[in-house]
């Protein structure tokens, strides 16, 4: 009790000094900040610069694989400001952090069309996150680069998709396992949409190109514990486990495959969601050998790509690593810039007819925006996980492939243009 | 099924049990005995599995990659003196403040374990760090053809036996222990007796703190490493201290044994994700009829 007494009247002593001096010394801070930032902006610029807004989870678990896609996205206005930016003008990015809240997505799209007056968005990664911010782009009727690979089923006219549909990643890499004479599958993934759908896609597609499904599992995202699932798999003995857990679980779950001694020899996965990225943290001794189908690979050896890593990490550090989603933001930011010039002018409305059909050179090679979709044409591979973390490329669908968000295994809807869908006449 | 399926439940239950003893023996020390719902519990867990990372990234610079299993070894006691340390700092900061104040106290370490997260993700990267396992911990012990007992799961399992032994031998076989009990007994009395309940306070959460450093460099074994590694166990942990019944150690180990055994049960009838939810509606019944768990402290204490 006597200290607790004793507690009280330090703790009062503590505060009351400096908070006479905290608001006053605060509001001066921010003044002479403001002004310096000010001060700089008005001497450097001579054209007014165009504001490009930048929204994806720097911190929150999300930010494990979005701080990598903005640093690609910042890269690409770099590189085009250093070559004179768009019609003269610099490209401003003004980044707002999503926070791995979706709520909060929604927040930062309003302030960033409605306060900072941006252009265009780039961002988001999870498709919660996108579901949450779509409602704001289309009130407002602005424009937003999503750089994910995704389940599909959308086609919103606000929206560019520079990421794969499932017939661009999914569908091809079940085909390629088919041909290969994996006909056994094991559906393994994470319990909410994304895998959901995309199993779907899968099963479907099993049926139909004669595969057959032994096994079919969800677990929670951030589960840790595979042993049962490990069991499980082993008792179905399938040719192929086809994996679209994602986050954490992976980690986990190469690791226990690796411990209870399965090797890629015995039990070959097929992954969606790992890539370059993922794999330093799951460590490459433990996905040796094991497949993952993309559009873009690292070790892609062309020279568009050789040049766009180099950038990369002369920019970033020696240690990081390229990969898809990184890419496909990268040359969606040219492809923006791109229809800028094309335009003439940065107005959204103006920028979003001007992008269809837009074809740009891009690391993964030439990739052209669908006209009726607002995805993207992009070629397809299937890569084996080396020892050092990189892509052995085994396969390739050599040219781009035609995307098609509503696939008729799963849907009976067709896109007319962006924004119009309808159902599919019988 | 097979009978090799059948005993590789048996054994994945009882390495379940293991790694969910080891990381909520700290949670019942500290919330168990403490009384503090801790929600960065979780943390001191991520700290211990950064332990293991940055000292096998500094073996690895110095020796060369093949020194990742002594690394290991180090890094076990190394990741109990670190968490307990910054376990030490948090009571003393903080915790000490909040005892008596539940409503406050998970706000607070709530706070903190966001605080904690976010360090890790400015320092280390808000990417996932690869440990690599020691060479003496690949593979595994081939009982039968298609049951194979990894090493590793072995190791955790001895592991946290020996925690366990030497947690019972602190509590119950030292004078220190002895203060512990007693204070968490009747703490005006102990007072009154002359013991310094602060110093055991402290000395309490740090020792809680520090064997979630143990489990972190543990689970670094079988799981990710990464700013979000505590909040994939804490729910386990929670649920096996109060399934077990607060103040007691044989508590949590039937908490733990009782989840670990039946969660793999479950799944393998169901699926992963309902074989929890069938797992968590069962403890909520069960502690309907029995809200002091499986095992109660009884006291004289009007709490």
């Amino acid at each position: 009790m006597f200290s607790m007494k004793s507690r009280n009247l330090r703790g009062r002593r503590f505060l009351r000094i400096p908070q006479k001096f905290i608001l006053p010394i605060l509001i001066a801070l921010v003044f002479v900040s403001g002004g310096t930032v000010f001060l700089k902006y008005a001497q450097a610029v001579e054209k007014e610069p165009i504001k490009v807004g930048i929204l994806h989870s720097l911190s929150g678990t999300m930010s494990i694989s979005e701080v990598a896609v903005k640093d690609g996205e910042l890269l690409a206005i770099e590189e085009i400001n250093a070559q004179g930016g768009v019609l003269g003008r610099k490209i401003v990015p003004i980044i707002e952090d999503g926070a791995s809240d979706w709520p909060t997505f929604a927040e930062k799209a309003k302030k960033l069309i409605m306060k900072d007056k941006v252009a265009v968005v780039f961002g988001c990664w999870t498709s919660a996150s996108r579901k949450a911010v779509l409602p704001v782009f289309e009130k407002y009727d602005h424009l937003l680069f999503y750089p994910v690979q995704y389940e599909g089923l959308e086609a919103s006219k606000n929206i560019i998709y520079t990421g794969a549909t499932a017939n661009q990643q999914i569908m091809p890499g079940v085909t390629w396992l088919l041909k290969n004479g994996q006909k056994k599958f094991y559906l393994l993934g994470s319990d909410y949409v994304f895998p959901k759908t995309c199993n779907l896609i899968v099963k479907a597609q099993l049926k139909a190109e004669g595969g057959t499904l032994v096994g079919e599992e969800y677990t929670p995202l951030g589960h840790t514990e595979y042993s049962t699932v490990i069991s499980k798999i082993k008792a179905a003995k399938p040719d192929v486990v086809f994996n679209s857990l994602n986050g954490d679980s992976n980690v986990a779950f190469f690791k226990q495959l690796r411990a209870a001694g399965i090797t890629a020899k015995d039990i070959p996965t097929m992954s969606v969601s790992i890539a370059e990225d993922e794999i330093r943290g799951i460590g490459a001794e433990n996905l040796l050998g094991h497949f993952a189908v993309w559009n873009y690979f690292m070790s892609m050896d062309t020279p568009d790509n050789k040049k766009f890593v180099t950038a990369y990490r002369a920019r970033y550090g020696k240690d990081r690593v390229t990969d898809d989603p990184i890419e496909a933001n990268y040359f969606g930011v040219y492809l923006w810039a791109k229809a800028v010039e094309k335009a003439g002018t940065p107005d959204p409305l103006k920028v979003r007819a001007a992008v269809r059909g837009l074809k740009f050179k891009a690391p993964e090679g030439e990739v052209t925006v669908d006209p009726t979709n607002n995805h993207v044409h992009k070629i397809v591979q299937v890569g084996k996980v080396k020892s050092d973390g990189q892509f052995d490329i085994i396969w390739s669908s050599g040219k781009p492939v035609a995307p098609d968000p509503f696939p008729s295994l799963v849907s009976n809807k067709i896109v007319l243009e962006p924004g119009k869908i309808v159902d599919r006449k019988k | 099924m097979g009978i090799e399926t059948l005993l590789s439940q048996v054994f994945n239950g009882l390495s379940l049990s293991s790694v969910l003893l080891l990381v909520g023996l700290g949670l019942s020390i500290t919330f168990g005995i403490m009384g503090v719902i801790n929600f960065a519990h979780g943390e001191f867990l991520m700290v211990g599995a950064y332990v293991v990372y940055v000292l096998q990234t500094l073996f690895s610079k110095l020796y060369g990659h093949g020194a990742s299993g002594v690394s290991f070894l180090i890094s076990i006691p190394l990741s109990f003196f670190v968490a307990a340390f910054l376990g030490f700092l948090l009571e003393k900061v903080l915790i000490r403040f909040l005892y008596g104040r539940p409503y406050e106290g998970i706000l607070a370490t709530w706070g903190c374990s966001l605080i904690f997260q976010q360090m890790a993700r400015n320092i280390f990267g808000a990417n996932n760090v690869d440990v690599a396992s020691p060479k003496w911990l690949a593979g595994g012990v081939e009982v039968m053809p298609g049951l194979q007992l990894p090493y590793n799961r072995l190791f955790i399992l001895a592991l946290t036996t020996i925690c366990v032994m030497g947690i019972y031998f602190y509590l119950y076989r030292t004078a220190q222990g002895r203060r512990m009990r007693a204070v968490m007994q009747n703490r005006d009395m102990s007072a009154c007796l002359g013991i310094r309940t602060r110093k055991v306070d402290t000395y309490t959460f740090a020792l809680g703190s520090g064997l979630a450093g143990v489990a972190g460099s543990a689970v670094s074994l079988l799981g990710s490493i990464g700013p979000s590694t505590g909040q994939n166990y804490i729910i386990d942990a929670f649920m096996v201290v109060v399934l077990g019944g607060t103040g007691r150690l044989a508590g949590t180990i039937a908490g733990a044994l009782v989840m670990g055994v039946l969660n793999p049960v479950f799944e393998l009838i169901s699926t992963s994700s309902m074989g929890k939810v069938i797992l968590f509606i069962l403890v909520i019944l069960f502690l309907q009829g029995k809200p002091q768990g499986l095992f109660s402290l009884k006291t004289r204490a009007l709490d």
